[in-house]
């Protein structure tokens, strides 16, 4: 059975810049199975965030293909593609992006809101969500009440609660110290081994890339390395 | 439709003041625009009822010559009671009042004065024609007695000094354009918000006028009973003026004062929908990177533009349920209890009374609402349809284009 959950050929972006075209990714092939725990790794620039976009249906490509559980994201139309969203991707941001009017278990209700599940199913994910984050005691805090690991495992917790085929991370940690670094890296290896939750992330922090199983390291849009790491190679906070 | 709707209700709720304050205001307008709106209802109303029932009944026939507007024409406006009206006047259904120029003569002063002769009988108008119906009994139908029995409104008795009992002479010049005058004597004043019955008239038995003016069964104006169908459609020498014809002037009137008011309204509710407006671009700017967010959850850009309006327009939900929760108590009673009216008040001609009673209808309320609602809706919708072009990565970014 294949497992592939993501596979991109040929892929290339650009943004127009002036009177030139900036290339963000030139010709990428790249394919992830499901329960992978990997990271684009690189420079400001080298296109890490427009790949999670592309895989994410959030931004089209300019040519070349993204596969994401084997459908063409290209042959999909918008309201198809937030299905695709809704069911099988979970984002997790560099901040946070939480909405602040709503408290934690607000928060981590939303996707499932839309998901339209009965209100008990809905109440049970979502405490079980918070309980995997450790804050089933904040269930009731809004963003502004929480530190920012806090506000970070709450948006985990907001990602992995419709147990989504796949988990897209743009910079997690870049706003967060090194203890809740850790704790937050901790909590997804563990979702990721429990769940087989695939992550993806763009990041150039040395913490997230010393837990990551598989680094993929992006130079001017281009694969520069795609290197398989041993999973002791992790370092556990504590 | 139904998350989007529970989502616009959350997000309403969890802006807290700033939603509330909105809302107040708005909730305001509507208020105000109803209870503005049912004050010139009810003035209208008020008049129209008053006008109704002391002086145009069901609605009249005007002898051919009759204009109100010109006081020349009043002594050629009367002719022969017609065939046609004779039966219905007859069976209570209607009845004739004869009008001639007069002069009065109060304490060595002279006051021209409309003489009006009205059936004593009568029950048609809420006139107190029956004051005359005893005194009247006394004179010989042919015979114009001595004392000619009248009555006067309270406005007439005030500029002529008049008081019940007073005796008073009137001139008077006949059909054949004699002279003659009479001591005529006030019975009782009457009281009535309706200028028009009260004002320079002195009100006498219909007969007694006829022989004074020698115009036998002759009339000016035949009042048909409220409800009453019009006889005739044509009768030779007589016009038929419906009550929505005699009307008119009341209805434009309150038009004239809805549209003068409708300014008022109008500045307020330009306010609180601008202010709605305001708090949406401000909402779309401040949550950009929330719309962008919004997005990767799996919300469509359709969705949110849709997300967006419905919070906007939920302001006028939530308005109107304010509204309805002080302003329901609060226009009640002041239906029930009406609105005192200054003294001052009754010089600018319209029959209202004391009191001012607004009336509150439903099409009122509902048309205030359904117009509010969409408006907001409007103004909604403008801001938001620009998130229909948002790039999502831009708007995480939060980067508005």
């Amino acid at each position: 059975m294949d497992n592939t959950v993501i596979q991109t050929i040929d892929l290339v972006k650009t943004y127009p810049m002036g009177l030139h075209q900036l290339v963000a990714l030139n010709k990428v092939n790249l394919s992830f199975v499901r329960g992978e725990f990997a990271g684009l790794v690189g420079p400001s620039g080298s296109g890490k965030t427009t790949f999670l976009n592309l895989v994410g249906t959030l931004d089209s490509p300019t040519s070349g293909q993204v596969k994401v559980m084997g459908i063409n994201l290209e042959e999909l139309s918008p309201l198809q593609a937030a299905q695709l969203r809704k069911q099988h991707i979970g984002f997790i941001f560099q901040t946070f992006n939480l909405f602040p009017v709503y408290t934690a278990y607000e928060n981590v209700d939303f996707p499932l809101l839309l998901l339209t599940l009965s209100s008990s199913e809905r109440r049970r994910l979502v405490m079980e969500a918070l309980e995997w984050v450790g804050l089933a005691d904040r269930a009731n805090s809004r963003p502004a009440q929480l530190s920012g690991g806090e506000c970070q495992r709450v948006a985990i917790a907001r990602a992995i609660v419709k147990k989504p085929s796949i988990v897209l991370a743009d910079e997690p940690t870049a706003n967060l110290d090194a203890e809740n670094s850790y704790k937050i890296l901790d909590i997804m290896v563990e979702l990721n081994r429990e769940l087989r939750l695939t992550f993806i992330f763009a990041t150039h922090d040395e913490k997230v890339i010393r837990y990551l199983h598989r680094k993929i390291t992006l130079f001017d849009g281009k694969v520069a390395r795609d290197e398989r790491l041993e999973p002791g190679a992790a370092v556990t906070a504590g | 439709m139904r998350v989007l709707l529970k989502l616009a209700i959350r997000n309403l709720i969890g802006a807290g003041l700033r939603t509330w304050l909105n809302v107040l205001v708005l909730s305001l307008t509507f208020v105000i625009i109803i209870a503005s709106q049912g004050i010139y209802r009810g003035m209208g109303d008020q008049a129209a009822q008053s006008l109704t029932d002391v002086e145009y009944g069901g609605g009249q026939y005007w002898q051919n010559a009759y204009d109100p507007y010109d006081p020349l024409s009043i002594q050629d406006a009367h002719a022969p009671i017609p065939e046609e009206l004779k039966q219905p006047i007859a069976s209570g259904q209607a009845t004739a009042i004869l009008t001639i120029q007069g002069t009065l003569y109060p304490q060595g002063r002279f006051l021209p004065v409309l003489v009006k002769g009205i059936d004593p009988a009568q029950t048609i108008l809420k006139l107190p024609s029956s004051w005359l119906q005893s005194e009247s009994m006394l004179s010989d139908e042919a015979m114009i007695p001595d004392e000619i029995p009248a009555f006067v409104g309270t406005r007439m008795a005030s500029t002529a000094r008049l008081n019940p009992g007073d005796t008073v002479i009137l001139r008077w010049r006949d059909s054949y354009g004699a002279f003659d005058a009479r001591t005529i004597r006030i019975i009782q004043i009457f009281r009535t918000t309706v200028q028009s019955v009260d004002s320079g008239q002195v009100w006498i038995p219909l007969h007694i006028l006829q022989a004074m003016a020698r115009m036998e069964n002759e009339a000016t104006i035949i009042t048909l009973a409220r409800n009453t169908p019009s006889p005739a459609a044509e009768i030779p020498g007589w016009h038929f003026k419906s009550l929505k014809y005699l009307l008119r002037d009341i209805d434009q009137l309150v038009a004239s004062k809805t549209i003068g008011a409708s300014i008022i309204y109008l500045v307020l509710l330009f306010m609180s929908l601008l202010a709605i407006f305001d708090t949406q671009v401000l909402s779309i700017f401040r949550r950009i990177k929330e719309i962008g967010t919004l997005v990767s959850l799996g919300l469509t850009r359709r969705q949110i533009v849709l997300l967006f309006t419905l919070e906007g327009t939920l302001h006028a939900v939530l308005a109107a349920v304010l509204a309805a929760i002080y302003g329901f108590p609060l226009l009640s009673k002041f239906a029930r209890t009406g609105w005192g009216m200054p003294q001052a008040f009754d010089s600018y001609g319209l029959a209202l009374g004391e009191r001012l009673f607004p009336v509150f209808r439903a099409g009122l309320v509902i048309g205030t609402v359904i117009l509010i609602m969409l408006l907001t809706t409007i103004v909604s919708l403008m801001p938001a349809r620009r998130l229909s072009h948002l790039k999502p990565t831009d708007a995480l970014r939060g980067k508005l284009q």
